[in-house]
């Protein structure tokens, strides 16, 4: 019998290992597992402050079965510049580095760290865990949390903002490999990461991570919450890059039905799991829309 | 071979950083540092060297992507100034906590606003409580050799802790002087091939373990703990480092300190870097008009030369300490470490703090004679 992606995925080593002290329903924890899955062994993991420098747990125990060097907020996609150099001089060419960290930290304080790595086309990978706000502080907004969103810092919900395109000024660097992910669709997911191994250079993958304490959902609906960002055209799936002058990009094929605004499902089929769009209004709703819109807008034109 | 040239006190850090064979490099420019990292990529891309240099977007990213190279196993370089410095702060401390012996020159800059180039010590000595060792060059040999040195300490096994090593901007940084730059394999022979013995982001490693999580109160103490009995073994370590350099290369700058003119002695100037050079030349003038005046060049400043300074404090009736920094609401920064030194050690010299150059004044000969005039007949 030919073995599927599922299969693979399924039988690849784990190197999360259980008794981590993630929330439970927690996104990241599973988006973590499936790219290290994906990677294997022989991986550095650089993580800046985030909820992962925490679940990997508390000294002397760790959750982790590569090594992980824990870094400051901002630092992190230059530390791992640092760390592939030198691993290349001393001979390690094929270490994965890999760095960790979630919008916060790569969205916001570290992102002229992350934009100074790829525009130097560092061959690292940058992992972003996107859960929309700075949920290891206590919901605090970033620049990645969405229009309408309440947070501990936006009370009345996001006003002021939209919600920062990270993953096209990726893009836009010109780097050979940029992706979006979602736990929600854990092959796709772990088929980028392994196409990406083959990529040299810059490699930038956003992965949607719902937070159940951070948008308020029930932690059994983790799952459902991420599927139904992609299945309303909130969350769009793609990969793409830059190669011979030309910016290529395609939709990965979960996403590829919402480009017909039609087969879309209504957003507030997502909107209503979660208590952070509690109370929200028709101006918000209509600025997150306008905000889907331009997503599709901008991916349409290069497809 | 060894050869001599006029250089600059950059471009002396510069060779300094090539004789000791430094792998990677990660800089951005800023005055009066940036002639250091340019002469360094020009060699890089001559194939000069054989190094890695990233042209990093920030200091911050600069001291990151060094002190992630130095994790990997690397001999890792940088050098800012001023600004720069102040920038990367975050990461000076955690270069330090995370135990990785990155060297980096700084070139002492005033710190804005307002805007100011020149000359000022003020942006290095506030990180003298980082857990980095800091020397001070008060010419451009001593810059020079500063740097292979401060490699030698901050990677020894009793040590593992990251080292700056200062010169004063434009007075020395752009200042040619006669250096003798050594035979590579006398450098080679003093300063062996960076091999540290555990290393974090080692691939080899059987089992992979994390770094720098988080510690409960109790460990987290004893890890920093560590780090002041690693600044107190460096003491001997610094002196065994000066000393075979001396053996091996004919050349003393001190270890801790170096003392001129200091043989009786009636008063004592201390002073930092290329202010201390100064200081000596114009002790040798106020020597030659009668005045029992010595110099002591602080050379490290972390850590400090309490037991160095006390000894010799004893022995005077007056002391002055010359600082081309401030710390305001309280002193001289030098002073202030000097006056607590000597309370330690029961002490009671009394001792004058001459705030000078701030800002890049020039210092000159007449402006410590009459400080030390001032003092001497009170």
């Amino acid at each position: 019998m030919v073995k599927t992606i599922l299969d693979e995925l399924i039988e690849a080593n784990e190197f999360l290992l259980p008794g981590n002290t993630a929330c439970p329903g927690c996104g990241s924890t599973l988006a973590l597992r499936y790219v290290l899955k994906a990677l294997g062994k022989n991986t550095v993991l650089v993580i800046p402050a985030s909820c992962s420098s925490v679940y990997q747990a508390i000294y002397p125990k760790v959750s982790f079965k590569v090594i992980t060097y824990n870094v400051a907020f901002a630092s992190a996609a230059a530390l791992a510049s640092g760390v592939k150099q030198a691993l290349v001089k001393k001979g390690y060419d094929n270490v994965n580095v890999a760095v960790w960290g979630g919008d916060g930290g790569l969205i916001d304080i570290g992102a002229a760290t992350v934009s100074g790595a790829a525009e130097r086309n560092e061959d690292i990978f940058v992992f972003v865990y996107d859960n929309e706000a700075y949920m290891n502080t206590g919901i605090q907004r970033s620049g990645s949390t969405p229009p309408g969103a309440r947070t501990t810092t936006t009370p009345l919900g996001k006003i002021v903002g939209f919600k920062k395109p990270m993953s096209f000024l990726m893009l836009l660097h010109g780097v050979p490999y940029v992706a979006t992910a979602s736990i929600a669709y854990p092959t796709d997911l772990y088929e980028k990461v392994k196409r990406a191994k083959d990529v040299k250079g810059f490699k930038f993958i956003h992965i949607f991570s719902p937070c159940p304490p951070g948008w308020r959902f029930d932690d059994s609906k983790t799952i459902e919450v991420a599927r139904l960002a992609v299945e309303t055209g909130y969350w769009i799936l793609w990969e793409g890059g830059y190669r011979d002058g030309k910016i290529n990009l395609t939709l990965s094929p979960p996403s590829r039905p919402y480009k017909d605004p039609s087969k879309r499902k209504p957003l507030e089929e997502f909107l209503k799991y979660q208590g952070r769009f509690r109370g929200f209004d028709e101006r918000s709703l209509k600025k997150l829309r306008d905000w889907i819109e331009y997503q599709w807008n901008f991916i349409n034109s290069f497809t | 071979m060894e050869t001599y040239d006029v250089i600059t006190g950059n471009d002396a850090v510069a060779w300094g950083a090539r004789l000791s064979r430094v792998e990677v490099i990660a800089a951005y420019p800023i005055t009066p540092q940036t002639t250091i990292v340019e002469k360094l990529a020009e060699w890089v891309d001559k194939g000069e060297i054989d190094a890695r240099y990233i042209a990093v977007e920030s200091e911050h990213s600069a001291m990151s992507a060094a002190m992630g190279a130095s994790a990997a196993g690397a001999r890792a370089f940088t050098a800012t100034s001023s600004q720069g410095f102040l920038y990367m702060f975050e990461m000076i401390s955690w270069a330090a906590g995370a135990r990785t012996p990155v060297v980096m020159a700084v070139v002492n800059r005033a710190l804005g606003p307002p805007w100011n180039i020149w000359s000022e010590h003020t942006d290095a000595l506030m990180a003298r409580d980082t857990g980095w060792i800091q020397f001070w060059a008060s010419n451009n040999q001593e810059a020079l050799d500063s740097i292979i040195q401060a490699y030698r300490v901050a990677e020894d096994k009793k040590v593992i802790l990251p080292a700056m090593v200062m010169l004063g901007g434009f007075v020395l940084s752009h200042t040619a002087m006669p250096v003798r730059i050594h035979d590579q394999d006398k450098v080679d022979q003093y300063l062996p091939p960076y091999s540290p013995p555990h290393y974090v982001l080692n691939p080899k490693l059987s089992e992979p373990f994390a770094y720098g999580n988080i510690l409960f109160p109790w460990d987290y103490a004893k890890v920093r703990l560590s780090i002041q009995r690693a600044m107190e073994n460096s003491v001997d370590v610094i002196k065994k480092a000066a000393r075979e350099f001396q053996e091996i290369f004919g050349i003393w700058h001190g270890d801790l300190i170096k003392e001129a003119y200091t043989d009786n002695a009636e008063m004592l100037i201390f002073a930092l870097g290329a202010v201390a050079e100064q200081a000596e030349a114009t002790a040798e003038l106020l020597r030659k008009k009668g005045y029992k005046v010595g110099v002591v060049k602080v050379r490290v400043t972390r850590p400090f030369p309490k037991h160095e300074i006390a000894k010799l404090a004893n022995k005077v009736s007056r002391i002055i300490v010359i600082d081309r920094d401030i710390s305001f609401g309280w002193d001289g920064i030098l002073a202030g470490e000097i006056k607590a030194t000597l309370h330690e050690h029961n002490v009671d010299t009394p001792v004058t703090t001459k705030i000078m150059g701030i800002g890049g004044d020039d210092i000159l000969p007449d402006h410590i004679e009459k400080a030390v005039k001032e003092v001497y007949n009170k």
